[in-house]
């Protein structure tokens, strides 16, 4: 039988790949863009396995507008990715160290 | 009328001084030398009134300075003959030099300041003469000491001005400490800096004794040797007299009037306004009279042997000024101002006749670069042969009574230094001869020497060609002059000359008896210095032999110049070959310089050194400010560390500083 522990898991185990995908990736700021979403899904999976597991329907709702911000998020980020490569012309993560000090 | 006199030189002196660029130099000269002269008329006539016994002494009241608890100290001019005396001789001198100073300075960029200055030291000068008190006599000799320093160093681009400058100053701060010291002792004691208050208690406390590490010290010896420590900085007495000579970096006015006639004379002054006090410790007169003597000696010495005729000069002072200590220190103070008086005359004559030499030869000082000037400037040589007679005693002039009064005045006291500063004064007497006319003799008669100086080359090639061609066949391959003819001065610097050569013939005649004479005197001093009637009349009960010494020394000192300079001039050579030893003490000053440097200079700049190294920069800097500045340096290299720039570390951060306070939430 798969229960609540199960989905968390799966949901903590997205969690933490996404937020190493973020950390440890020094190639590439779609990966980073990718790592985001990984984050917000392992967030609405966590929202909805809690939403079924205490048969309330909040969870569920508000997993729909994560995916809209997400969405938004998506389309804003890759924006700003395609204006910052017409620039830099690269988009290597290594080389986004404008705010050194 | 006394305000007047004392302070239209400061009027004049900050008019000139800060207005200078605004009315311009020819305006400042006017208003100072202008001013001077009233001064010096109104100083005359306060003399004239002394002098002929119808001036009554008083004090005038100004302000009132400092009132603390028991201390109270008012500015006051206090008018009385000894005051009388030196305020004539200040504001006369003053207003000559001013005078010459048209002719001296007239290329100089920046006359209004110097102009300025000069009535800046004068006015310093009269507050310290007129002063009623020791505090306002103070102000006035760091006044003049200002002055001084100020005028030393005038031509403040030379780097030798301003370390003579920068000497003078400092080894005058040690006189100064002493003289301090003097005054707050002074004030200890007799509870108040009014002079006329300390001497009239002055009897009440001689021979109180005050006990010092086990000793008992008198209290009258100590205060006096203090003050005299005070008066030989100023007067450049031995040991301290090493600024004077340096002081001769001044343009030669000022040589004449601060380090000639006025202010070195300040500390024989301070000792004659202070008589009564020295007269209560018999030691501290014996080491006045034996400085004095020393100090005579040493300088008549070193004067013999340099080359540079305004350091021959500042020697003599040095010397004089030495014949005027012993003669207080054997309680002759009528007689030590009186040669202060005829002193100010005849040697401001030598040094503004050696200024004129100075000015025909293009700022040429050494003398071995003279030679045969008697028929370029036939004025300044007999400007200056007045002077050096009157400087070496010729029968009749001011210095043949001045200096017989303190030599007789030095037997007759009968003490033993009063005797031992006889025999230091005759042969000063002849040293004195022989060098001066030494100097006469090596500027004015011979042959010319100067086609090698340097300053005289570059006058002559300055001077163009066309102007020197058509000479050009005058002269043999043997001629010495270099095409270079001295000419006379202008007149603003020949009429100084004049009155002060009349000054220095007539001065002794006119006042030796208001000055020295035993009943005379009394009547002419009324107890503004102590006045011995005794040692007076004992002056004219000296033998014979006495009388006659200085007359015998000065043509002795005269022949023996004569033969050695002019008849034959080999014999110097040969002392300065066979016995340099001798020769190069003479002519190193004794050492003094060197020895000073090792005692004093050389320890002093090891110690600065360390304590600016070790104690400054390697403790107090490397833990204290330097310190800080390097931790905030190493924390912030750290600290920068964190700021990659990379956004995944920053959001590492915000993930790790999110979790941290989720966990202090849920805790």
């Amino acid at each position: 039988m798969i229960g609540l522990t199960h989905y968390l898991v799966v949901s903590a185990a997205l969690f933490v790949m996404g937020v190493f995908g973020i950390f440890l990736n020094r190639r590439n700021i779609i990966i980073i863009l990718m790592a985001l979403e990984l984050i917000l899904l392992a967030v609405n999976i966590n929202l909805v396995a809690f939403s079924a597991y205490l048969h309330q329907v909040h969870g569920q709702i508000f997993a729909m507008f994560v995916l809209t911000v997400a969405a938004g998020e998506a389309a804003i980020g890759l924006a700003i990715l395609v204006i910052y490569f017409r620039g830099r012309g690269t988009v290597a993560v290594d080389q986004a160290d404008m705010m050194k000090g | 009328m006394i305000q007047l006199l004392v302070f239209l030189p400061l009027l004049m002196a900050l008019v000139a001084g800060l207005g200078g660029r605004m009315i311009g130099h020819t305006a400042a000269k006017a208003l100072t030398t202008g001013g001077l002269f009233v001064s010096a008329a109104l100083a005359w006539t306060i003399f004239i009134g002394f002098w002929l016994n119808d001036a009554t002494p008083s004090t005038v009241a100004v302000l009132d300075w400092i009132e603390s608890g028991g201390l109270f100290v008012r500015w006051a001019l206090k008018v009385d003959t000894l005051t009388a005396v030196m305020l004539v001789v200040v504001t006369s001198v003053s207003a000559l030099v001013h005078l010459y100073s048209w002719g001296y300075m007239a290329e100089d960029p920046s006359q209004s300041r110097f102009f300025a200055y000069l009535s800046l030291f004068t006015f310093a000068m009269l507050m310290l003469v007129t002063a009623d008190n020791l505090v306002q006599m103070f102000f006035g000799w760091e006044g003049v000491g200002l002055a001084s320093y100020l005028l030393i160093g005038f031509w403040y681009t030379k780097p030798s001005a301003n370390a003579a400058a920068i000497k003078a100053f400092v080894v005058n701060r040690v006189g100064d400490f002493g003289f301090s010291l003097g005054i707050f002792g002074t004030f200890l004691v007799f509870g108040t800096v009014s002079i006329d208050a300390i001497l009239a208690a002055v009897p009440s406390h001689a021979g109180q004794t005050f006990s010092f590490l086990g000793a008992q010290v008198d209290v009258m010896t100590c205060l006096c040797l203090l003050l005299f420590v005070g008066a030989c900085g100023k007067s450049a007495q031995l040991g301290l007299h090493t600024w004077l000579p340096d002081a001769m970096e001044g343009p030669t006015p000022v040589s004449a009037l601060i380090h000639a006639a006025t202010m070195v004379t300040a500390g024989v002054f301070m000792v004659c306004r202070l008589s009564p006090m020295f007269e209560a410790s018999e030691t501290a007169l014996m080491v006045v009279t034996i400085v004095g003597a020393c100090t005579a000696f040493f300088a008549a010495t070193v004067g013999m042997v340099q080359n540079d005729i305004k350091r021959v000069i500042a020697y003599s002072t040095c010397s004089q000024l030495g014949y005027m200590f012993f003669a207080a220190g054997t309680g002759a103070y009528g007689v030590a101002m009186f040669h202060l008086f005829t002193h100010a005359f005849f040697k401001a004559l030598l040094f503004l006749g050696a200024g004129s030499v100075i000015h025909a030869m293009h700022h040429e000082q050494d003398m071995r670069f003279y030679g045969g000037l008697r028929r370029h400037i036939p004025i300044t040589f007999w400007m200056m042969t007045i002077g050096t007679l009157a400087l070496t005693g010729f029968f009749f002039t001011a210095g043949y009574y001045s200096k017989d009064a303190i030599l007789e005045a030095a037997y007759a006291s009968g003490t033993a230094h009063g005797t031992f500063a006889f025999v230091v004064g005759a042969l000063v007497a002849l040293l004195t001869s022989f060098y001066s006319w030494r100097l006469v003799f090596l500027t004015f008669f011979g042959q010319p020497r100067w086609a090698a100086s340097e300053h005289v080359q570059h006058a002559v090639h300055a001077s163009g060609h066309e102007a020197h061609h058509g000479h050009d066949h005058h002269h043999g391959p043997d001629d010495r002059t270099a095409g270079y003819h001295p000419h006379e001065s202008p007149p603003t610097m020949l009429v100084p000359l004049f009155v002060l050569g009349a000054g220095a013939l007539l001065a002794g005649w006119l006042w030796h008896g208001a000055f020295v004479e035993a009943e005379e005197g009394a009547a002419f001093w009324r107890g503004s210095l102590a006045f011995d009637t005794h040692l007076m009349h004992a002056l004219h009960e000296v033998p014979a032999w006495v009388v006659w010494t200085p007359s015998v020394a000065f043509f002795a000192g005269l022949g023996l110049a004569w033969h050695v300079f002019l008849n034959k001039p080999s014999i110097p050579l040969w002392w300065k070959r066979e016995v340099p030893g001798l020769y190069d003490f003479l002519l190193k000053k004794w050492y003094f310089d060197e020895l000073y440097n090792a005692v004093f200079v050389k320890p002093a700049l090891w110690f600065g050194q360390a304590f600016w190294t070790r104690g400054d920069q390697q403790t107090i800097d490397r833990f204290g400010p330097n310190g800080a500045a390097d931790v905030v340096v190493a924390g912030a290299a750290t600290l920068r560390r964190f700021q990659s720039g990379y956004v995944y570390s920053y959001a590492l951060v915000m993930l790790v500083g999110l979790a941290a306070a989720a966990a202090w939430m849920m805790r």
